[in-house]
């Protein structure tokens, strides 16, 4: 397939949506914390149904409304880390001060235009993934820039809402929900359609996440921040593909998605050289498979009111096996909306025979429904009117195939290039102001108090140029949560920067590697241990394993951690000792080797005294013992 | 200038130019309404309005047509002010109650296939607004409506004092059909309202053989169940929970599935046109409740006796106690004739003032025993015997004496604890 696309050719547009998580103490609405929780460990749960009120105007929202076809009921798993709040059985509190400040401070690094007041709304969603059937959402800054190489991009919105609940099950009609993540703040950016190609579309999503972890307020791992990306190309459509968790995956997805929309306007193209069209005939063929060998069709036809039905596509004939992204086909397009309605999946004559329908089924299929050579026909097996309704979905998408590109939201697959069908785009936003909470004036005193914080990009380069960091290690105490205590202990020990920066860094990685979370000790152990390594009460050798014994045993006093792993401190006349102790024993070599004794002394040396004293320190005696037994060898 | 609202209207802020709705309720912000459903609030002194323009206004959605089913019952809904149904204008972010019987429907779609209905705002406030005069006329609507041939009564409320209006009724009409009252703890704008299920409970409640004063509404957290509640044992024993009414010393008479909307009744009731329609309206307004705390000041006492009040229901301590510096006060009440009752704020229970002390000494005064009564109830049944009965005697006695299942005879032994 092409991979070589003129993007600017192609009327490529493309914008990003961020949804980051804030590290806060407490929700966006209530007191609970932000922590998640297992799903095990839920102490409660209710079920609800939503229901979408209708407008004034009398308008549903198209993705609302399909939603709601599904009449689903919704369960939620709740823990004693949630309250009222988030059952919706109590009023939420007032807007978190906290993450509001944060999102002020990153609206300010974005450059957005801050609003003088901030306005809580409703915005109406109904797939349950909210408990109140909204989400509660504020707009705090507009309009903001965001310098990037290859083209600065334009931020529309900053916003400041509630994260939704995490879905953790499917079980029929009922889809459920854990509670913990529900009301976690979230910072929502969007960008403007200012992106030019896949790879700058990567470099805003970077760029937007450094700016989001330098201020040290936002939750880290897989989860917490999410891109959708915004599509389209000139006769394509907008395409919004959702909840893409991981940065390096961003250029491939877009880089597809164009694939995709070229490959479905050339379809377009064959299709009405063809003269294809699409009716709405749906064909009970039921009797073709009776008796048929096909487990797949056998089992559909055992539900209840199980039956065949089929439809046929005028002049589709091999084009439902056509690539449209990387294995996926146009016949896997259709297929994403039918199995919308709990269907595992369709038949199609391209792919025929197969899945043990026989070539005499497939030719007695096609004269079932008039199928001429040029025809392609999509069947299914299972229950009659959840085919009906499958069925329809797909004549549905088989009629966009003839205009070209569907305006739809997609979600990523497994694999993290490729997309398939979710749902419809949601229409215009669906709001109404939330009664409950007060606005929030942002007045000059507020503003005051906010600290813009230094990007990871610059305090890069100023450990660089500062400190005489090499550029790994200046780049990795940057981006890590330890930057301000790496400065903050060269500031009060004169140790070095490297050894500092390497400990916070690498030092932490091989003990989390070992199997013990580094996350126990706390920023006052790593002061004291690197104080008393400073005033020489060990050696630096010795820090891993002293780290890694405070990691493992969490609130251990420093110095008896010290103790404990018997690397307290050894005063200089007991290693004299036995460094003299080694010398003299080998006394007749080190006659013969001379000062070259030194290299081969230092092994058994060492042996004995690792992470008593340091290293250069050793070297220094041994050099001195050896003079010594050489000078009174003589 | 002076711009009305609901305009489209063009802002100038530094160098930002803003554009939407001029929303109402500004202090010394302006508040507008963005394209993209957002609303802002941009510091008045700080902007310079470019442009506006009014708007036309979205014409009124169409007139809902319903079709009446000759073979379905015919239920009246009255509104006091508590909403089953509301629409929500994403344009203004107006939200509108909604009372004809068309707008209803047109909200609950499912209503029509269980009853044919008629639709009347009686008042429009908020629960805790209700006057004693308020529930007289309520009555006397009510009482007119079944008259007229309702075969179901269903009243939307504010829940906060729903119980008070559903003892007043359950006092002032004797009734042969079902009189439901209904309410929502989350407004019904909200997709996950608890209007729909409780109105469609309610609605089926009223169409059913329960011909009593009663409250239908969740009775879980969860969207499973509504309780059926004796309107004058009912209490909302929760500031906010969907759940937050309970049947208090009785159990629920029974229980309305849902979605199905099946009743399974538990306990006994009177029967649909076991009793003959009846209004007894009028209440002695002149009637306090007062509670009880240690410490609390006797003179309060003396205030209503001076401002001539009939009658006292005193919300004692434990089995119905109060300190013994409260008695002096309360035989100057007594001698004057007021009549002083004893209800619990246990809540929970029956009133014995024979077990100690003060309680033999309270009723030595003349205080009577309100028994299981809750003390709302015991007040308004003291409203309505005062304004109905001159004989103190006789007053005392039916005080202790049930009239429309607000006493037990025996205390059950879960009674909704």
């Amino acid at each position: 397939m092409d991979s070589d696309l003129d993007y600017e050719k192609l009327g490529f547009m493309a914008g990003l949506e961020i949804h980051q998580q804030l590290d806060t103490r407490c929700k966006l609405f209530c007191h609970c914390p932000t922590s998640l929780r297992d799903v095990e460990s839920s102490n409660f749960e209710f079920f609800r149904f939503l229901r979408p009120s209708k407008s004034e105007i009398g308008t549903v929202d198209r993705a609302a409304e399909e939603e709601s076809t599904y009449n689903r009921i919704f369960v939620y798993k709740a823990y004693d880390t949630t309250c009222l709040v988030e059952n919706d059985e109590e009023p939420p509190r007032k807007l978190n001060s906290e993450a509001l400040r944060v999102a002020l401070m990153i609206g300010l690094m974005l450059k957005t235009d801050l609003v003088d007041e901030v306005h809580t709304m409703r915005k109406i969603v109904i797939d349950g993934s909210n408990t109140t059937g909204f989400q509660r959402t504020a707009l705090i800054g507009l309009d903001g820039m965001i310098e990037v190489k290859g083209g600065d991009v334009g931020v529309s919105v900053l916003c400041l809402e509630e994260e939704a609940c995490q879905k953790v099950g499917e079980d029929g009609s009922k889809t459920i929900y854990s509670l913990d993540r529900l009301g976690i703040p979230l910072l929502e950016i969007g960008t403007d359609p200012d992106i030019k190609s896949p790879e700058h579309a990567r470099k805003v999503a970077e760029e937007i996440g450094m700016i989001l972890r330098s201020t040290g307020m936002v939750k880290r791992g897989i989860g917490t921040i999410r891109q959708d990306i915004n599509v389209s190309i000139a006769e394509g459509a907008r395409v919004e593909i959702k909840g893409v968790q991981e940065l390096k995956s961003i250029e491939g997805i877009v880089k597809n998605e164009v694939l995709r929309q070229v490959n479905l306007l050339k379809l377009r193209d064959d299709l009405k050289m063809r003269g294809a069209s699409v009716n709405d005939e749906i064909f009970d063929v039921t009797q073709v498979f009776e008796g048929t060998g096909s487990k797949i069709i056998k089992q559909g036809l055992k539900s209840r009111d199980g039956a065949v039905l089929a439809i046929c596509l005028q002049g589709f004939a091999d084009l439902l096996g056509r690539e449209i992204q990387q294995d996926r086909r146009l016949g896997s397009e259709f297929s994403d909306r039918a199995q919308r309605f709990g269907l595992g999946g369709i038949f199609h004559t391209d792919e025929m025979p197969a899945y043990g329908i026989s070539e005499a089924e497939v030719s007695e299929l096609k004269r079932e429904v008039g199928a001429s050579r040029e025809d392609a026909v999509v069947f299914v097996a299972g229950e009659r009117e959840i085919l009906k309704r499958a069925l329809e979905a797909v004549i549905h998408r088989a009629k966009e195939a003839l205009v070209g590109v569907p305006e739809e939201t997609r979600r990523v697959l497994p694999g993290g290039s490729t997309t398939a069908y979710l749902r419809p785009l949601p229409g215009a936003d669906r709001m109404y102001p939330e009664t409950d909470i007060p606005p929030v004036v942002i007045g000059e005193e507020l503003l005051k108090g906010i600290e813009i914080p230094e990007l990871i990009t610059d305090k890069k380069n100023r450990y660089l140029t500062e400190y005489g960091l090499n550029e790994e290690i200046a780049a990795e105490i940057a981006r890590s949560p330890f930057a301000n205590l790496f400065e903050e202990v060269l500031r009060i020990t004169n140790l070095s920067a490297p050894l500092i920066a390497t400990t916070l860094t690498s030092t932490l990685v091989e003990i989390r590697r070992e199997g013990v979370d580094p996350g126990n000790i706390r920023d006052e152990d790593f002061i004291t241990v690197f104080k008393l390594l400073d005033s020489g009460k060990f050696a630096k050798e010795a820090i891993g394993p002293i780290l890694k014994e405070v990691a493992s045993n969490p609130g251990i006093e420093i110095t008896s951690a010290v103790e404990k792993i018997g690397l307290g401190a050894v005063d200089e006349i007991e290693i004299e000792g036995i460094i003299n102790e080694i010398v003299e024993s080998r006394r007749a070599f080190v006659l013969e080797k001379g000062e070259r004794a030194v290299g081969p002394l230092m092994g058994p040396v060492m042996e004995r005294l690792r992470g008593k004293i340091d290293g250069k320190r050793v070297n220094e005696i041994l050099r001195a013992k050896i003079g010594e037994v050489l000078e009174s060898g003589r | 200038m002076k711009i009305e609202e609901g305009s489209w209207v063009r802002l100038e802020r530094g160098e930002k130019i803003y554009e939407g709705t001029l929303l109402p309720g500004a202090t010394d912000h302006l508040v507008i309404k963005l394209s993209n459903g957002y609303n802002i609030g941009l510091k008045k002194d700080r902007v310079k309005i470019l442009e506006s323009r009014e708007v036309e206004k979205a014409e009124n959605a169409q007139q809902y047509e319903y079709h009446r089913d000759s073979s379905l019952p015919n239920l009246v809904i009255l509104s006091t002010g508590g909403t089953i149904a509301c629409r929500v204008d994403y344009r203004t972010g107006a939200v509108t109650s909604q009372f004809t019987a068309g707008e209803i429907l047109q909200a609950i779609p499912e209503l029509e296939k269980i009853a044919n209905f008629d639709a009347e705002v009686v008042y429009n406030i908020l629960s805790e607004n209700m006057q004693v005069s308020y529930w007289i006329e309520l009555a006397r609507r009510v009482y007119e409506k079944i008259k007229d041939g309702a075969e179901g009564i269903i009243i939307t409320h504010g829940t906060d004092t729903l119980g008070f209006t559903a003892a007043a009724l359950a006092f002032m009409v004797r009734t042969p059909v079902p009189i439901v009252l209904v309410g929502s703890q989350r407004s019904a704008d909200r997709p996950s309202s608890d209007n729909v299920m409780n109105a469609l409970a309610a609605a089926k409640v009223a169409t059913s053989d329960i011909a009593e004063v009663v409250c239908v509404m969740h009775g879980s957290t969860s969207d499973d169940f509504c309780l059926i509640h004796r309107g004058v044992k009912v209490r909302k024993m929760h500031t906010s929970r969907r759940d937050a009414f309970r049947s208090i010393n009785v159990n629920p008479i029974g229980k309305v599935s849902y979605p199905d909307l099946k009743i399974e009744i538990e306990e006994s009731h009177t029967k649909r046109g076991e009793v003959a329609l009846a209004l007894y309206d009028g209440l002695e307004e002149r009637v306090a409740l007062v509670k009880f705390y240690p410490g609390a000041d006797p003179e309060i006492l003396d205030f209503y006796r001076e401002r001539g009040y009939r009658g006292v229901v005193i919300e004692g301590t434990g089995l119905g106690h109060t300190s013994s510096t409260w008695f002096d006060a309360i035989g100057r009440l007594i001698d004057a004739g007021v009549i002083v009752v004893m209800t619990s704020q246990c809540l929970y229970g029956r009133v014995c003032d024979r077990v100690y002390d003060t309680g033999r000494d309270l009723l030595k005064l003349g205080v009577i025993e309100g028994e299981d009564m809750l003390p709302e109830v015991a007040l308004i049944k003291l409203m309505w015997l005062l304004n109905r009965e001159k004989d103190p005697d006789k007053i005392k006695d039916m005080m202790k004496t049930n009239i429309v299942g607000e006493i037990t005879d025996s205390t059950d032994v879960i009674g909704g604890f």
